[in-house]
């Protein structure tokens, strides 16, 4: 309860009394037409105390509505803001009732001691905190249901409410906040440093450090005049003794009186069943994600959206409101259920839950039982025929050969290895291993028992790596030494495995906890645990980025094994197949599929080292008769041809299919490599980590599709991607004026929008990113799986997919919508031209194309183009270019250096085009 | 004053001004003044509204030289001639002003405010039941750049130099003057442009041949511009749509936006001299046009200052506009592409 006295660590200035007021008017973005003053009357004190609140509330807004509330928001801020962090939200809340969507009435508190609410300067500890909001909500008189809305710990405080008023329970919504101090971890050092005995009360009181500290966390930075907004209830040393005593408050320990009540809301937790959403912001260095792993863990149900470039204050640095009021329009209990359902149904999308029909291609498979992704490994346990060769095993020794009988014994042991040391079926398992034997012993192994396998990749970068691997949370780390050295100089959470064995010290110093070989040896015994289900998540794959932030995509086993199933339709890989697997995501699924396969000798992380005798090697080695190869390797391969001998040739020459994918391969380099495998059949197929095979083409497919006539180049052009694969359909969703694909969708030809693809093989959903998830679904087909690839493209009469570009590179002119690739094609035929990218300036709906050309040879500085050269690249395009801008390299992808950055060409070219610095792009 | 007995078109009595349509349900048939029509575009709008059918009647104090129609002369700073000329007129495109970028403040606001203000009374004495007023991109313009975007509200107080502030002032005072009687549109060509124009054209080629024209900045700047007859058919549009859209604003371009230093190569070649060829730091040239504007205070000369801080704004910041709303409301595209302006200018120079 209340303890007056326990003040001592704090100067006496925070002990300074003062009434509740109503904040000044003018602050920004805060209507004074929402605040009030409450009194409470305090439950369980000596005397009949009361105290006065500040609170926003739009309640009166929605009577002179005329509109009932749906249910109430209550928002908790935490320390050392106030009520104005939700300013937003109360405002967009009260918009959206004035539209005539469901009005939700949200009440914004100032905790007492805090904003503008009453100062008596008591000391309130976390169960008088949570006591103190029952007693408002009690005063309130609120009715059900109540979604409680915290930050930081301000979080802590509403779900002590939540955990205490089930019968007035709705749901939970929680920006940046934690309830549990993991035992094994440290608690952050900028808390660390505040708790510090006499810095505290510097920190908190005496100066307005801790509050100016906690401003600057704002990504963009905040404006002077709401950073001064922020500041109006703490302007000094008097009034900001609730804020040291927040955090004095905080348990650093078990002997800390706090610390019973947050074990208490904490350990509650795991029997909230109402629905629950998490807004977080990664970039916080106080509540970093390893809370979020946390809350994730007690409420596994909750809807989850990772807001990749927000921190600590999400609220000022998303829309936050907007995320909420849409989680609140699909998830949330409501008062009157029947009448708003059928407001829901008219405004969402229904989830897609299943996919579209089966092909008569596919029925045979989809009709007989799950083939889970060790079918073959058990199936062929026995066999001493060849699963695996690594031609360029670790330790430069000799190829190495695994039959089948190794290979699932290897996986066997591993799997019963993990499961002694604690992996459970659920937890997730970072591989940082390179591809060979190790990576699919390993891979197969968890897969086994049930554990989710995060792969990055390596592509991505070390800084995009950690994010991506902080993003997923992995329990376990299992890598080769680089990756071991990374995870420990970056602190990537999880259990480390050793791929190979190590020195003590590297060992201890890695902070290693086992080794494969040990694995193998404590899973001697082979004891396995009960297989997954099929609806079980089973990996986790992350994009490269070449095209946003890296997204964590969630496959189930079922849709593992429908990539599997994918290959085998359209490629004919299965059983005895001998596959080289120069391209790693399918390459991992040649056990999968029975097929042999090998790993060609290359580095890794550098494919464009892969040589044309390499290649030949490894064909030889397995007799293949299907070749994988990425199509950054594909380039040095054919320009390594004449190291090939006859012996070479002639086992190439045995190559049945071949295939590129991963990014367009132009016509001659895949007809260069087809020249290699002179009886194979080339192919290049469309897809993207969400769906991996989506179309097909082949060699002769992409020159049948290559334009002959005038009229076929003034349409909008694109590259030939060819025809759905077996198992995939595919349909347009035509693009409105402003570009936007809003269109029904539709597989008819000549119509441009966003390409949405459903198979048994796309993703299961994006980890963490509920908004987009969201998006990425939005009107699919009731009752199927779509998904929206963000590609935009077109079908042509003969059912050919063309891809146009990405969605955000349409460009939208006031005469009507342009797609980038087209053009680009046909400014890329004028001689002078190297590379060309058509982009927009100037807001949608009345933007101008323009082109970024390089040229032959190229401009050593950026300028307009030449009177000359810009009318010979107006005349191929074929379009009103406002402008032709030369610079010496267009902006690329790491990865592959070929998708260009259109988004920021275009941010530049605007620039530059306003009569700004001609920087280089 | 009387109208030209017998020929020509069914005239729209001042009795019954907007009720009588055509036969053929096509618009009615107007006595129209045009106030300005001496001017490169003057002249183009009265020839543009006399080949629709119109009667036309110019004001001004030269000659206008426009075929068909009928010279009233007189200054819009002369109330009594402003009545004398509007005497039976049923609808004004009022495009007399000062254009100057230079001269002294007061001769502005005796034109432009006080001129548009005259001729509106006198329109609204007269019965008149249309006015375009002829206005700038300039009085919405406060020197960033422009965008793609739509017709902001004119304010003068913002608005740069005496020309822009006071092409403001007269453009608000007009459409404050909008009534259910008298009907008033604004209409902002940016940059026009084409063969016969002493304005911007001439000075371009004046000071290219002499080596005088530098380029500011990198001259990337997209700058759209408007071809002579492309306003002149936007300005009748707004007459013949006047009763639809009264009361708002329309900026008219070309809708297609170029580099600046491309706009001025385009003009020089066409007229035979060469292009820019030296450069000024466009900031420099901003500093630069506001110390010459200064001096000229003092010693004013007898032609303009050779840049002004507006001038140089104008060049070495992009000027484009969404044109949407324009060409929608209007009914109007325009009908002579860059190209083909240019290929007219090369034209007239032969």
């Amino acid at each position: 309860m209340t303890r007056p006295g326990r003040t001592h660590r704090l100067p006496a200035a925070a002990a300074t009394p003062a009434p509740a007021t109503l904040p000044p008017v003018g602050l920004p973005g805060l209507d004074p037409a929402f605040s009030r003053l409450v009194e409470v009357a305090e439950s369980g004190a000596a005397a009949p105390a009361t105290r006065t609140w500040h609170l926003l509330d739009n309640a009166a807004r929605l009577a002179e509505l005329g509109v009932t509330p749906v249910g109430t928001v209550l928002c908790v801020h935490g320390n050392p803001t106030w009520s104005y962090l939700w300013r937003e939200f109360v405002t967009k809340a009260t918009d959206a009732a004035a539209a005539g969507r469901p009005a939700w009435r949200v009440i914004a508190i100032d905790q007492l001691e805090m904003g503008f609410s009453e100062r008596r300067g008591t000391v309130r500890p976390l169960a008088r905190r949570v006591t103190d909001l029952g007693d408002l909500t009690d005063t309130l008189g609120l009715a059900g249901p109540v979604v409680t809305f915290g930050h930081d710990w301000g979080g802590v405080v509403s779900l002590g409410w939540a955990v205490d008023h089930p019968e007035l329970l709705g749901a939970v919504m929680l920006l940046n906040t934690a309830v549990h101090q993991p035992e094994d971890s440290p608690i952050p050092a900028p808390l660390r440093l505040a708790l510090a005995g006499p810095v505290l009360a510097a920190a908190t009181v005496t100066t307005p450090a801790f509050l100016e500290t906690t401003l600057a966390l704002a990504h963009p930075r905040l404006s002077a005049a709401v950073k001064r907004a922020y500041r109006a209830p703490y302007r000094a040393a008097a009034r900001r003794g609730g804020i040291g005593a927040f955090v004095a408050d905080i348990p650093v320990d078990f002997a800390h009186e706090s610390a019973a009540e947050l074990d208490r809301i904490a350990g509650s937790l795991r029997d909230l069943l109402v629905p629950a959403l998490m807004l977080w912001g990664p970039r916080d260095p106080i509540f970093s994600d390893r809370y979020l792993d946390d809350l994730v863990g007690r409420l596994p149900h909750a809807d989850v959206h990772r807001f990749e470039a927000a921190g600590h204050l999400v609220a000022e640095d998303v829309d936050y409101a907007a995320a909420a009021l849409t989680w609140l329009g699909e998830c949330a209990p409501v008062v009157e259920p029947a009448a708003t359902e059928a407001e829901a149904a008219s405004e969402t999308w229904p989830a897609p839950v299943v996919e579209p029909a089966a092909t008569e291609a596919e029925a045979d498979w989809v009709a007989g039982p799950h083939h889970p992704l060790w079918h073959y490994l058990d199936e062929l346990r026995d066999s001493d025929e060849t699963a695996l060769v690594d031609m360029s095993p670790p330790g430069g020794r000799a190829p190495r050969v695994v039959s089948w009988r190794m290979l699932a014994r290897q996986v066997r042991r591993l799997a019963a290895g993990l499961d002694l040391i604690g992996v459970r079926r659920g937890d997730r398992v970072s591989l940082l291993v390179p591809p060979g034997a190790d990576l699919t012993a390993v891979l197969y192994a968890c897969l086994r028992i049930g554990a989710v396998v995060v792969v990055a990749d390596a592509g991505l970068g070390l800084r995009g790596l950690t994010r991506a691997v902080r993003g997923a949370h992995p329990d376990h780390v299992i890598g080769a030494t680089p990756g071991l050295v990374a995870a420990r100089a970056l602190g990537w959470p999880g259990q480390k495995i050793s791929v190979a064995r190590l020195p003590k010290p590297v060992h201890r110093a890695l902070d290693v906890s086992f080794t494969l070989a040990e694995l193998l040896s404590l899973g001697m015994a082979e004891g396995l645990p009960a297989s997954p289900a099929p609806g079980d998540r089973a990996a986790v794959l992350f994009t490269s980025g070449s095209t946003g932030p890296a997204k964590g995509v969630v496959y189930t086993h079922a849709q593992l094994a429908a990539v599997a199933h994918a290959l085998h339709a359209q490629y004919g890989v299965g059983l005895g197949t001998g596959l080289v697997a120069g391209f790693a995501p399918f390459a991992l699924l040649g056990p999968a599929l029975g097929a042999r396969s090998v790993t060609p000798d290359m580095d890794v992380t550098s494919p464009k080292t892969l040589t044309a005798t390499a290649v030949a090697a490894a064909v030889a080695a397995i007799d293949a008769t299907v070749v994988f190869l990425s199509p950054a390797a594909l380039a040095n391969v054919v320009a390594t041809e004449a190291a090939l001998t006859p012996a070479d040739h002639r086992a190439l020459a045995g190559v049945r299919s071949f295939l590129s994918a991963g990014a367009p391969v132009a016509e001659p380099l895949l007809a260069g490599a087809a020249r290699l495998m002179p009886r194979a059949s080339a192919h290049t197929p469309y897809g993207m980590t969400e769906g991996l095979l989506m179309t097909d083409i082949t060699l002769e497919g992409i020159r049948d599709a290559a334009p002959t006539s005038l009229a076929d180049l003034a349409g909008p052009g694109g590259v030939c991607v060819g025809c759905p694969a077996a198992t995939t359909r595919i349909r347009i969703s035509a693009l409105d004026a402003d570009g936007a694909a809003t269109g029904e969708l539709s597989d008819a030809p000549g119509v441009t929008g966003e390409i949405v693809v459903s198979a048994p093989h796309t993703l299961d959903h994006y980890s963490r990113l509920w908004l987009t998830d969201r998006a990425a679904r939005r009107g699919a087909v009731a009752g199927e799986r779509w998904h929206r690839s963000g590609d935009v493209g077109h079908f042509d009469s003969a059912g050919r997919l063309w891809i146009e570009g990405r969605l955000p590179h349409v460009i939208a002119t006031a005469t009507g919508v342009l797609t980038p690739v087209g053009p680009e094609q046909r400014i890329e035929g004028v001689a002078e031209i190297a590379r060309a990218a058509v982009v927009g300036v100037g807001p949608a709906g009345t933007q101008q194309p323009i082109a970024v050309v390089e040229t032959l040879p190229s401009g050593r500085r950026v300028a307009l183009a030449t009177p000359g050269l810009a009318a010979a690249v107006r005349e191929a395009a074929g379009l009103q270019l406002a402008a032709v801008l030369v610079v010496p390299r267009l902006p690329t992808d790491i990865r592959h250096n070929s998708k260009i950055d259109r988004s920021r060409l275009s941010r530049w070219a605007e620039t530059v085009l306003s009569g700004g610095r001609m920087s280089r792009p | 004053m009387t109208a030209p007995a017998g020929a020509g078109p069914t005239r729209v009595g001042p009795a019954a001004r907007t009720a009588t349509l055509h036969p053929h349900g096509e618009p009615p048939l107007l006595t129209v003044l045009v106030t300005g029509a001496s001017g490169f575009l003057g002249r183009a709008v009265a020839a543009r509204i006399v080949a629709a059918g119109h009667e036309v009647y110019t004001f001004q104090r030269r000659a206008s030289g426009v075929p068909g129609v009928i010279d009233r002369l007189g200054s819009v700073e002369d109330p009594a001639a402003v009545a004398r000329a509007i005497d039976g007129i049923d609808a004004v495109v009022h495009l007399a002003a000062k254009v100057s970028l230079a001269g002294e403040a007061a001769d502005f606001e005796a034109v432009n405010v006080g001129g548009t203000r005259t001729l509106l009374a006198a329109a609204a004495d007269a019965g008149a039941c249309r006015f375009v007023y002829v206005s700038s991109p300039s009085v919405a313009h406060a020197g960033a750049s422009i965008v793609g975007q739509d017709a902001l509200p004119a304010d003068p107080d913002r608005a740069r130099g005496d020309y822009a502030r006071t092409k403001a002032r007269a453009e608000l005072i007009a459409l404050a003057a909008d009534s259910p009687r008298l009907r008033v549109v604004a209409v902002r060509p940016h940059l026009v442009w084409g063969p016969g124009d002493t304005q911007l054209v001439a000075r371009i080629v004046d000071r290219a041949r002499s080596g005088r024209l530098p380029l500011l900045g990198h001259g990337a700047a997209l700058i759209d511009s408007t071809y002579v007859d492309n306003a002149a058919s936007a300005i009748a549009a707004a007459l013949e749509h006047a009763d639809g859209v009264h009361g708002r604003a329309y900026v008219v371009t070309n809708g297609e936006p170029r580099p600046v230093a491309e706009l001025l190569a385009g003009i020089c070649a066409a007229a035979g001299v060469p292009a820019p060829a030296w450069r000024v730091p466009a900031a420099l040239a901003r500093g630069a046009g506001s110390l010459i504007e200064a001096a000229w205070q003092v010693r004013p000369g007898a032609d303009e200052p050779p840049m002004t801080r507006f001038l140089a704004e104008q060049l070495s910041t992009a000027h484009w506009f969404d044109q949407r709303r324009t060409r929608a409301d209007l009914d109007w595209v325009p009908e002579v592409t860059l190209d083909e302006g240019f290929r007219r200018l090369a034209a007239s120079y032969r």
